[in-house]
């Protein structure tokens, strides 16, 4: 309350910044600038629409739904999944070559791993190789925590519903039946092969999961998943690290195999070929649908035709919409300069 | 003689206060407030717990803590804790630094009071001890200018009659000097020796906070003596005039009446806090009915699916069906959609509206050099409402005016004197002439001067008579160092007048006037002071002079005065009369001044009735009346007096601009009519170009509602297809009781008409069958002034046009008079760098001067409310956008309320990604410089209408929002679904598709802001540049496998970032959401600024040309007193000889109050033999 302040002066200082003056760029929406743009951002989406609708268009995908819901697919009797270790096999032709690289996909519809509970059941730290939590899991993991007071490795529901079917190509060629050779080596992150997944620092790598079991859906342990190639077991087991990666949308595919080695280096030639599914994994209580893929990818990647749609979709809005703007300009706004 | 009923009441009642003097020990055992004060509210150890209790109070802050409970459960957090306890624990720690450096301030203010020297009686001697370790029956030294320490009771004085004066400006603003007066007996305690023997005691009331009222009884010696507020001295009041007194504290600290009455003003809301908090309310709903809508979905989706889907995910342990399962996720998207109503909303907005308030603090062209304050934005949460006020309600005096009152002409025996203030006439020097002359004082005629210099006995005897008759005080610190006490400015104006044209009145005592007339000291006796009061409107004097001959000097309206002249004056009184309606044309505050020559034995005579008048013990103020009125009668007429009421600079210049800015200048004055009128002429809110301004005064209902009748039936003046200005309140006047105007009608007289309303009538009209007839007519008329208002109808008339016209109003003022209008309006202003802070301390915000009123509203609220409006749509619209892409997704993701984002990303979205640009949007944007807003007043329309930011732009907000949510999911969806990377790898996997449409969304929004933003500055460039850059740093930050080494759990992201951000196919979904949400923007803005372009758009277009000047009163100002328009003019006013009226002191009743005062008092207490009261 008591000012004491007389003789030092009050005066606020003078500068840009107080007094609101600091210099500036003050851009308006003028016909200039807003027009001729509409119509560059036209050109240029309309420019990449063709050059990505073009790529897409080369692209070859052969997709066929394996799932034996129907009665006429060759896997309907392992639909329901009577007996262990079904088997069943289709065939398709190529017509023309599907040039090389292939990639392998198996495909999966109306499964929800993006659940979120379905997300969180899993212990990140179990599978970075940390033997803590072998001995007690994440408790996220329930109802994949424990069988009976034993931990269960890996735990929670991701890796429990872990996808199982195998398949194997073989051309048919004159009456034989040639195996594709299938190339299972990176097909999963790098980030997650070499740094999110490892396996614990324990040689033989069965020692580490003593005291632990399987998870329940599992026929297999996590240390012998690869019975071909023993440094693929584990956690950083391709297979396991792209099933973990989980999938955004209940439909979705995931890289099962490269078709790159020896013959087939240049893709897929035309012929008929046949496909040996093991058939493990059941759908059918949730009505879901299994299928293959076979794709080539461009710079781009797959198969993509909405994205080139929809830039010359875009991008001709774009130039109509300069049009629309420059009549009314002309109309409305030429008078009022003058 | 008020203390014994009074004290009676007291006695009534339980409480009462005992007080012993000289006696500490006594004192203690009652525990009373020591004098330390307290007005800060925390210390080290409080300050966490209190404030944080303080911030929990807030329903937001309550709100997020309550999610933060909820994301503790399990089965229910869709999102970790942290999302939600980094922005509220960054809310709440800003908040408590704000705190804690307003309570540090505070802190130090107490510590600068508390810590001031002051003289304490101790065991007989005088020690100097701190303010705050004075005790309450203490007996304290006052000296001169000395502010008084805590409420006392004044024992002595140095002055006679233990009188002794105080200044009471910051108790009450008034800032004329008042007297109190020592408890009768102990008066005789002149030294410190008795006074240290004192002990009587006490008794009074509790403390309280009337400031007019004390009541208490004094026991010493086996004596009672009744207390009243008389004898006391309130903290915060400066001793003035009196050598030195002592006071026995009665109240320290917190109980004394200055601390009683500092209560916490109301707490102001501005209509967007208002709006902003329905909105939110509303965004409350749409959050609960999506987490309904999803609830239900998800209980399909686990009846149907989820259910089935069993093998693979089987239900929590908990959860045991879909209902249950529904509840749970609808309680988890509770949690992930909060975001639409985030937690940095509140602390943004208060963030912007800070940087605003600096602004206006920083602000030099709202500074004033002559008191070097600078303005003050003393709240800082009001400033958009700033740029939508519609309504100003001014004080007159101090606001309008600058309360200096200036002898400008004058009328001597029927010549008159004085040019007025011309700018080109050479002021005159009095120096040689008269070495006590005032420098300051400025007269513009020499021939006055000439005039006393030969001895004109006119000239000498009337200058004479403003030395003697007045009630200045007057104190003299050195030789020929003359400081005047007056306590009416007008009345200081006179004697000063009188001081530089040689008669200078030196000093005053009971009996004696000792003046210097032209370097010549007398010494005139004081034989009466016939005083001033409102019915007699005149005061005189009676003195002796040296040579013992007795004259009556009188000074008073005109209209009284001429009527008590002696016949023989009749031709000098025409002329003088003539002189006078000049000067009131002139808006000049007049005055007439007669003498008589009294006989010695006609005043022995007079002196005899008198006394008997005084001592009557009924009737006695009528019959001094009459007393006086029988001798100030056949009067000598000398001439007249013209004082200028001085306008301050720029008014009506400010007023004009504000009416082309559509907002209404009400004046609120206490003042007269006649003066108020004439103000309002002067600064051009009158006008002769007004159809008719009509007066109401009438003192009944039944006329005051024939007169309103009469003025809201507009007749058959107005021309139609007028340019119709007034937009704004048109169908308010729908409730008019005039039958015959349409509303356009009403818009298009709304510039013709002034009105001018009376206090006794407006108490009529605010009645409440009346009041929406007043209303109806105030506002139909472009200018309204209000005269002889209490400050209650001050309060009552702002309350009223808040409640009928739901307009922003704002009231500026000066004085204490001004407070509860102040307070009652949405925006109080108060003039800073003068007399009284009483005004300034209920305020919201101050300056000195009323012109930076325009740059207030014009400049700084009309930013103010762009900035904030601006600000919220763009908040709004990107939460939703960023909020609703969950609500899409949870159609595909069996509704379980899972993110999009990652929890990173959501935690550092609001506070960090986006925070920073719209923030240097809400403080720095500018649609149109300064002086564009206010070359072109009509810019500040689109606030007062609320255009920028209200329900239907809030839900355009919303759906541009939601827009970019649906396009933000769906083109990732459409796109990744089937991409893949150029290795063949998927793209659909959940990280990428996070990552992707985060990155979209930064950048969406980001280029938003920056269409958005219409001025950048370097600090926007920094800010929006920088928060992408800050958004891709950290987003590789927290993708790195360095971080996931540490905390393998919560980093799961790792790689992402550089798996996603190279492929060429995510960068065209970027690339191809951006097009998609900003395209239809764009084009959208550019049509509308070519279809329907604000005015603002034309101005910011069109920045090269020259703006029409839309004033064309800018420039320079013309003489100040619009009295030229006076014939449109002079038959509104009733009569014209009420034009001429005195108008002497009436500004401030209560100052002729006290020093009526003085007299009364000098008459009860000193024996009659005492020459002073020997006529009285």
């Amino acid at each position: 309350m008591v000012k004491e302040e007389e003789d030092s002066s009050n005066r606020p200082d003078n500068t840009a910044f107080t007094q609101q003056r600091l210099p500036a760029w003050q851009p308006i929406l003028s016909a200039g600038i807003v027009i001729p743009g509409f119509v560059l951002i036209g050109l240029a989406f309309i420019g990449i629409g063709v050059g990505l609708f073009l790529t897409s268009r080369d692209i070859q995908v052969l997709e066929m739904d394996y799932t034996g819901a129907d009665g006429s697919s060759p896997c309907s009797v392992c639909y329901n999944l009577a007996d262990k270790n079904c088997v069943c096999t289709m065939s398709f032709s190529i017509d023309s070559l599907i040039k090389g690289p292939v990639f392998f996909y198996y495909g999966l519809t109306n499964y929800f791993q993006n659940q979120r509970r379905y997300g969180v059941s899993r212990d990140d730290k179990q599978l970075y190789g940390d033997t803590s939590n072998f001995a007690s899991p994440n408790s996220e993991c329930a109802p994949y925590q424990y069988i009976s007071n034993v931990p269960i490795v890996p735990c929670g529901s991701v890796a429990n519903s872990m996808f199982n079917d195998t398949f194997e190509l073989f051309k048919n060629v004159n009456g034989q039946s040639l195996p594709v050779p299938l190339d299972g080596k990176g097909i999963a992150w790098w980030t997650d092969y070499n740094v999110k997944f490892q396996n614990p620092n324990v040689t033989p790598l069965i020692n580490a999961f003593n005291g632990t079991v399987r998870p329940p859906f599992w026929s297999k342990n996590v240390y012998e998943l690869d019975t071909t190639d023993a440094s693929n077991n584990g956690f950083i087991n391709q297979d396991f690290l792209v099933w973990m990666r989980r999938a955004a949308l209940p439909d979705f595919r995931k890289l099962y195999r490269r078709i790159t080695d020896g013959d087939y280096s240049a893709g897929l030639p035309a012929g008929n070929y046949s496909l040996k599914i093991h058939y493990n994994y059941p759908v059918n209580g949730f009505g879901g649908k299994k299928k293959v893929v076979f794709s080539n990818v461009s710079w781009m990647g797959g198969k993509n035709e909405f994205l080139g749609i929809a830039y010359l979709v875009i991008g001709s809005l774009c130039v109509v919409m300069s049009v629309v703007m420059l009549i009314v300009y002309a109309k409305f706004k030429f008078p009022e300069d003058n | 003689m008020l203390s014994r009923p009074s004290l009676l009441l007291c006695e009534k009642k339980k409480e009462e206060r005992k007080v012993k003097a000289n006696d500490r020990e006594y004192n203690e055992k009652f525990q009373y407030a020591s004098n330390c004060i307290m007005t800060s509210k925390y210390n080290m150890l409080t300050f966490l717990p209190v404030n944080l209790f303080e911030q929990f109070q807030e329903v937001a802050n309550t709100y997020f803590l309550f999610l933060l409970i909820l994301q503790l459960i399990p089965q229910i957090s869709s999102l970790s804790w942290f999302t939600t306890i980094v922005p509220l624990a960054l809310v709440l720690s800003i908040t408590a630094v704000k705190d804690a450096t307003d309570d540090y301030f505070r802190h130090r203010s107490d510590n600068q009071v508390n810590n001031h020297q002051s003289q304490v009686l101790i065991r007989g001697s005088l020690q100097k001890e701190r303010w705050m370790n004075v005790r309450v029956g203490d007996i304290i030294k006052l000296e001169n200018n000395q502010s008084v320490v805590a409420d006392l009771l004044l024992l002595s004085s140095s002055e006679p009659h233990g009188l002794c004066y105080i200044e009471t400006a910051e108790l009450d603003g008034e800032t004329n000097v008042k007297v109190r007066q020592s408890v009768s007996v102990p008066a005789e305690l002149g030294d410190p020796n008795n006074l240290a023997t004192f002990n009587g005691e006490v008794v009074c009331e509790p403390p309280n906070n009337k400031l007019d009222r004390f009541c208490g009884t004094l026991y010493w010696r086996d004596k009672k003596y009744p207390l009243t507020n008389q004898n006391m001295l309130l903290r915060g009041c400066v001793l003035r005039n009196t050598e030195a007194c002592y006071g026995l504290v009665i109240f320290a600290g917190p109980d004394t009446k200055l601390m009683q009455n500092s209560g916490r003003t109301k707490f102001k809301r501005t209509s967007i806090d208002r709006l902003m908090n329905t909105l939110v309310l509303w965004i409350f709903g749409f959050l609960v009915c999506m987490g309904v809508i999803l609830a239900v979905g998800n209980a399909v989706w686990e009846k149907e699916v989820g259910s089935l889907f069993q093998s693979y995910l089987p239900w929590d342990p908990p959860v045991d069906n879909f209902l249950f399962s529904a509840f749970l996720s609808f309680w988890s998207y509770v949690i992930i959609l909060n975001t639409v109503v985030p937690i940095s909303l509140y602390v943004s907005v208060e963030v912007i509206r800070l940087g605003h308030s600096y602004f206006i603090n920083w602000d030099r062209q709202m500074f004033c050099s002559q008191c070097n304050t600078a303005a003050e934005a003393r709240t800082t949460t009001l400033n958009e409402e700033l740029g939508q006020v519609e309504y100003v309600f001014s004080d007159k005096t101090g606001t309008l005016t600058q309360n200096i009152m200036s002898f400008n002409k004058c009328s001597i025996n029927g010549q008159a004197y004085g040019k007025g203030t011309s700018r080109e006439k050479n002021t005159l020097d009095f120096t040689p002439f008269n070495p006590l002359a005032n420098p300051d004082f400025c007269f513009y005629d020499e021939k006055l001067l000439e005039s006393v210099k030969v001895g004109d006995w006119h000239s000498h005897e009337y200058f004479r008579l403003l030395s003697l008759c007045h009630t200045v005080m007057s104190e003299e610190k050195s030789e020929g160092e003359l400081v005047y006490k007056a306590q009416s400015p007008d009345e200081g104006a006179l004697v000063k007048a009188a001081r530089n044209f040689g008669f200078v009145f030196r000093s005053r005592t009971p009996g004696t006037i000792t003046t210097t007339e032209l370097g010549r000291t007398v010494t005139y006796s004081l034989l009466a002071i016939l005083d001033f009061n409102n019915i007699r409107k005149r005061m005189s004097v009676i003195v002796r002079n040296p040579a013992g001959r007795i004259r009556l000097y009188c000074k008073g309206a005109d209209t009284v005065l001429l009527e008590r002249l002696h016949p023989c004056n009749q031709e000098l009184m025409t002329i003088t009369s003539d002189h006078l309606n000049e000067y009131a044309a002139d808006g000049l505050r007049t005055l007439a001044l007669a003498y008589r020559d009294v006989s010695e034995e006609e005043w022995e005579v007079w002196s005899e009735s008198h006394r008997s008048a005084d001592k009557a013990v009924d009737c006695r103020e009528d019959r001094l009346a009459a007393a006086y009125d029988k001798i100030e009668q056949d009067m000598m007429l000398l001439g007249a007096t013209a004082i200028e009421d001085k306008l301050q600079e720029g008014v009506s210049e400010t007023i004009a601009l504000l009416s082309l800015a559509n907002i209404k200048v009400w004046v609120l004055t206490g003042d007269k009519q006649e003066t108020a009128v004439n103000i309002g002429y002067s600064c051009k809110m009158l006008t002769d170009d007004m159809m008719e301004v009509f007066t109401i005064s009438g003192r009944t209902v039944q006329s005051v509602r024939q007169e309103l009748g009469s003025a809201s039936f507009p007749g058959n003046g107005f021309r139609e297809g007028q340019e119709g200005d007034g937009v704004a309140g048109d169908d308010q006047l729908q409730g008019s009781p005039c039958p015959l105007p349409p509303t356009y009608l009403m818009d298009n007289i709304s510039g013709e008409f002034g009105l001018i309303i009376n206090g006794h009538s407006l108490a009529h009209a605010l009645e409440a069958d009346m009041e929406v007839e007043f209303v109806s007519t105030a506002c139909a008329c472009k200018a309204v002034i209000c005269c002889r208002v209490t400050p209650l109808q001050k309060a009552q008339v702002v309350e009223l046009i808040k409640k009928h016209k739901k307009a922003v109003t704002l009231a500026i003022g000066d004085g204490a008079n001004d407070v509860s209008m102040i307070k009652s309006a949405h925006i109080g202003v108060g003039i800073s760098g003068q007399e009284g802070i009483q005004a300034v301390l209920a305020s919201d915000y101050s300056f000195a001067q009323f012109r930076f009123l325009q740059r207030l509203l014009l400049v700084h609220g009309r930013w103010s409310y762009l900035r904030m409006c601006r600000f919220l749509c763009y908040f709004f619209y990107k939460n939703f956008a960023f909020t609703m892409v969950h609500f899409w997704f949870g159609f595909f993701c069996g509704f379980s309320a899972q993110t999009v984002y990652d929890q990173f990303f959501i935690t550092l979205y609001n506070i960090v990604y986006t925070s920073l640009p719209v923030l240097a949007m809400g403080i720095f944007d500018q649609d149109v410089p300064d002086h564009r807003s206010l070359e072109c007043p009509k810019l500040y329309e689109p606030g007062q209408l609320n255009l920028l930011f209200n329900k239907k732009e809030f839900f355009i907000c919303i759906a541009q929002g939601i827009y970019t949510s649906v396009v933000l999911f769906f083109m990732p969806y459409a796109v990744l679904s089937n991409a893949t990377q150029s290795t063949g790898v998927p793209l659909a996997d959940y990280q990428t598709f996070a990552a992707t449409t985060a990155t979209a969304l930064v950048i969406v929004v980001s280029v938003q802001i920056a269409l958005d933003t219409g001025f950048w500055t370097v600090i926007n460039h920094v800010f929006v540049w920088g928060s992408l850059g800050l958004y891709f740093t950290i987003m590789l930050a927290l993708h790195s496998q360095t971080l996931f080494r540490i905390f393998p759990k919560q980093f799961h992201f790792v790689g992402c970032a550089q798996s996603t951000l190279l492929q060429p196919v995510v960068w065209l979904t970027i690339a191809l959401a951006t097009a998609i949400c900003i395209v239809p923007v764009l084009a959208f803005r550019f049509l509308k600024l070519d279809l329907k372009p604000q005015l603002s758009d034309t101005v910011r277009t069109h920045l090269r040309k020259p703006a029409e000047s839309r004033l064309g009163a800018r420039g320079g100002s013309r003489s100040g007193y619009a009295f030229a328009h006076q014939e449109g003019f002079g038959e509104l006013i009733t009569s014209g000889k009420n034009m001429r009226l005195s108008s002497l002191g009436l500004a401030s009743f209560a100052s002729r109050h006290s020093s009526s005062w003085i007299e009364t008092l000098r008459r009860k207490n000193t024996p009659p033999k005492e020459p002073c009261s020997s006529f009285l």
